[in-house]
């Protein structure tokens, strides 16, 4: 009487749970599955971070304040949820590089996403190099010291008129305000270089090259060489959302338009349903009563897998769902092993309902066996991951903790539930596919 | 069993098929697409009946990049593959592509470095081996009671020799695919690979499993057997199992193949000669190998 309980609330607890799915996936619902770019559409951009002449303290700094600098330009550009990670190139890699991830969903425009975060602004404050040839290019004469645009706090827009120069000109001047460190970087900068120039270098030009007259306490600089008051005032606006503070080239780019990322969706569906279709077919008419088991079981496998891809959740990608797919043939593979483990005990003479517990007990040890080899190697796809990969490592290897635990207690539950206690005809038919007993 | 009687045949056709993938793969060479080597990649449609071939061939020819390929992709659209361009040469692109009233839509466009792809490669290869690596200890590990007649660190070994089978057999199978149908080698082939490590694995480990089992019965019943005979006896225990989940295995992947999405094609593809190559050497390889083993090195 309590196996049949307990299959009972197995089976409401199965409805519920594929009602939830359900429910929440409809417009508004909660935990809505989280689509990946490229079933999304948006645009994925991989920058180098230059921080060679770094060391190792400056370079963490550095790329931590260029992740908030770019993620502060994405926001400011209207982005929804966007993606800003730093990543160190794998150990296999020839040379070690720093590297900026950037998605920005939604954006399908690549010129205009290589726009948004191009246009950030690279400051650098360089001294006269003595050392250098005179014949040497203008940027070459100069050498960095350490006082990027990383050390900035804000910027503000002024003109020299009047009292300054003594002049009627009207030049636009860009006043940088550094913070605390950067000021003392600043003033010791130049009480150890008066006398000498220091470049103002904006993305790679230099821009003007005062001489120090003295020591500049206080923390501002201000920028003056010829802008237009257009100019100064976009460096300005520039300078606010935060300077690069390293050199970043861009080394790779993806943009992905939205109808091809919902075709991808809409055939993984149609490929999905017909996959578990045909599958449960096959079961059912192997392996008869069990079978419908067993496909009850894998329904449930699949309202278990797309509610933790909510819950998690999981980004739901191309590969994911090609993942998922696969998982649904490989998640009746421990019913089947249980299946034809009891079908031998049921051959040795015993009753059903044993030869359903020692089926399951006898085939615990080649699942629990197999299935770590398997999530094995979803631990180093996930390693080996670039974006792609990893949300296919993450389904495959939830897919065999599910599979795994939906055969071992579902499948369990319902089987006792619905195994008589005698042998009879019936049973043989319903239970002994391809043996006689 | 039959598979241990005929050892020899199974495992020649093994050999067989091998050679035949190790030689497709020296004959016709494995493409690789910009995953691996860098370049430009773009997907794109039209709003009218697209333009013919020779129309886009000539367009892109234009701009002078350098070698570049068409190949017709969907029922509206093309993928054109050139070397790694910037967004001006991006813009020129597009803007050439557009046939007046027929507007282009650029459904997907993807740059990869070079050092990128370099750096993919080296990590595909690095991540077969250690995955190979890690198995052979697993499985030592896994049947590390069974000593006798034939040591456990062999039955990692003859998993990672099935596992080679495993992943030649699809990659030569995709050399004929990319000489005829331009098939590429991409991160998802790299993915399929180790999917079906994982799969393949599994589908020998059950069968081992079941070796163990009864090796340790026989210990304790007392029963003295020909090692031959217990790998036989569990190779028919197993059989239909391993046959059953390659089927349902099977049919995902068909479905996915002929239903799924353009991208996962070739995909879907790989992982299903993946998985009939494992479950072949699991049953047909692995357990007539430890056969072999015991014969030859192990007789005492």
């Amino acid at each position: 009487m309590i196996t049949k309980i307990f299959g009972v609330v197995v089976v409401t607890a199965g409805i519920l749970l594929s009602g939830f799915v359900y429910i929440s996936e409809k417009n508004g619902g909660p935990f809505p599955l989280a689509f990946g770019l490229d079933l999304a559409g948006g645009t994925h951009l991989i920058y180098n971070a230059d921080t060679a002449a770094l060391d190792e303290r400056e370079r963490k700094e550095s790329l931590i304040a260029l992740r908030e600098v770019i993620e502060r330009r994405t926001n400011l550009f209207g982005v929804a949820e966007p993606l800003v990670q730093i990543e160190e190139s794998s150990f296999v890699a020839e040379t070690r590089e720093d590297r900026l991830i950037v998605e920005l969903p939604g954006v399908t425009n690549l010129s205009e996403a290589v726009r948004i975060i191009g246009e950030t602004p690279l400051l650098d404050f360089r001294v006269e190099d003595s050392t250098a040839a005179l014949d040497a290019a203008e940027e070459d004469r100069y050498v960095s010291v350490g006082l990027t645009g990383r050390f900035i706090n804000s910027a503000e827009l002024t003109f020299a008129g009047g009292g300054h120069s003594g002049g009627l000109s009207n030049d636009p001047v860009v006043l940088v305000n550094f913070n605390t460190e950067g000021s003392d970087l600043f003033e010791q900068i130049t009480r150890d270089n008066v006398g000498k120039q220091i470049a103002i270098v904006l993305d790679g030009a230099v821009i003007s090259a005062p001489v120090v007259r003295e020591a500049i306490a206080g923390g501002t600089a201000s920028i003056s060489g010829g802008f237009t008051p257009e100019e100064a005032r976009d460096l300005v606006r520039d300078l606010n959302f935060g300077a690069l503070p390293v050199p970043i080239e861009l080394i790779s780019t993806q943009a992905i338009g939205p109808s091809l990322g919902k075709a991808i969706l809409e055939e993984g569906a149609i490929a999905g349903a017909f996959g578990l279709m045909l599958i449960i077919i096959f079961m059912v008419v192997w392996y008869r009563l069990p079978g419908v088991v067993a496909s009850l079981s894998l329904i449930f496998y699949i309202a278990l897998m797309l509610l933790m891809m909510k819950l998690i959740p999981i980004t739901l990608t191309a590969a994911g769902i090609a993942g998922l797919i696969l998982s649904l043939g490989m998640a009746v593979d421990a019913n089947v092993l249980i299946f034809e483990r009891m079908k031998e005990e049921l051959i040795s003479g015993k009753g059903v309902k044993d030869s359903v517990k020692d089926g399951f007990t006898r085939a615990w040890l080649p699942i629990r066996d197999g299935n770590i080899s398997s999530l094995i190697a979803a631990i180093i796809l996930f390693w080996f991951g670039t974006s792609i990969i990893e949300g296919f490592a993450l389904v495959f290897a939830l897919g065999v903790l599910l599979s795994m635990f939906s055969a071992i207690t579902i499948t369990r539950v319902l089987l006792l539930a619905v195994a008589p206690k005698e042998v009879g005809k019936m049973s043989r038919a319903l239970f002994g596919s391809g043996i006689k007993l | 069993m039959f598979v241990v009687h005929y050892k020899n045949i199974f495992l020649g056709i093994g050999v067989l098929l091998l050679a035949a993938a190790i030689g497709s793969i020296a004959f016709f060479g494995l493409r690789y697409s910009i995953d691996f080597t860098g370049g430009t990649l773009l997907e794109i449609s039209y709003t009218q009946e697209r333009p013919s071939q020779e129309n886009v061939q000539s367009k892109v020819e234009n701009l002078a990049l350098g070698s570049f390929s068409v190949r017709a992709s969907g029922e509206d659209g093309y993928i054109i593959r050139t070397r790694d361009l910037n967004q001006n040469e991006l813009d020129a692109v597009t803007e050439l592509l557009t046939f007046e009233e027929n507007i282009v839509s650029m459904d997907r466009v993807t740059t990869i470095g070079p050092s990128l792809g370099n750096e993919l490669g080296r990590k595909a290869l690095f991540a077969l081996l250690a995955l190979s690596f890690v198995i052979v200890f697993y499985v030592a590990y896994v049947f590390r009671r069974v000593s006798k007649p034939v040591p456990s660190i062999y039955y990692g070994l003859i998993v990672v020799l099935a596992l080679l089978h495993d992943i030649i057999i699809p990659t030569g199978f995709f050399a004929i695919m990319g000489y005829y149908f331009g098939a590429e080698i991409d991160t998802l082939f790299v993915v399929a690979l180790l999917a079906i490590l994982g799969y393949s694995v599994n589908d020998t480990i059950v069968v081992f499993d079941r070796i163990r089992e009864n090796i340790a019965s026989n210990i304790e019943r007392n029963v003295k057997e020909e090692f031959e005979i217990t790998v036989g006896k569990s190779l028919r225990q197993t059989y239909l199992r391993s046959i059953n989940t390659s089927i349902t295995t099977a049919i995902a992947l068909l479905a996915l193949f002929f239903l799924g999405a353009g991208v996962t094609e070739n995909f879907a593809l790989v992982l299903l000669v993946g998985v009939v190559a494992g479950t072949y050497s699991s049953l047909f390889l692995a357990a007539p190998l430890l056969v072999l083993l015991q014969k030859k090195i192990f007789k005492g």
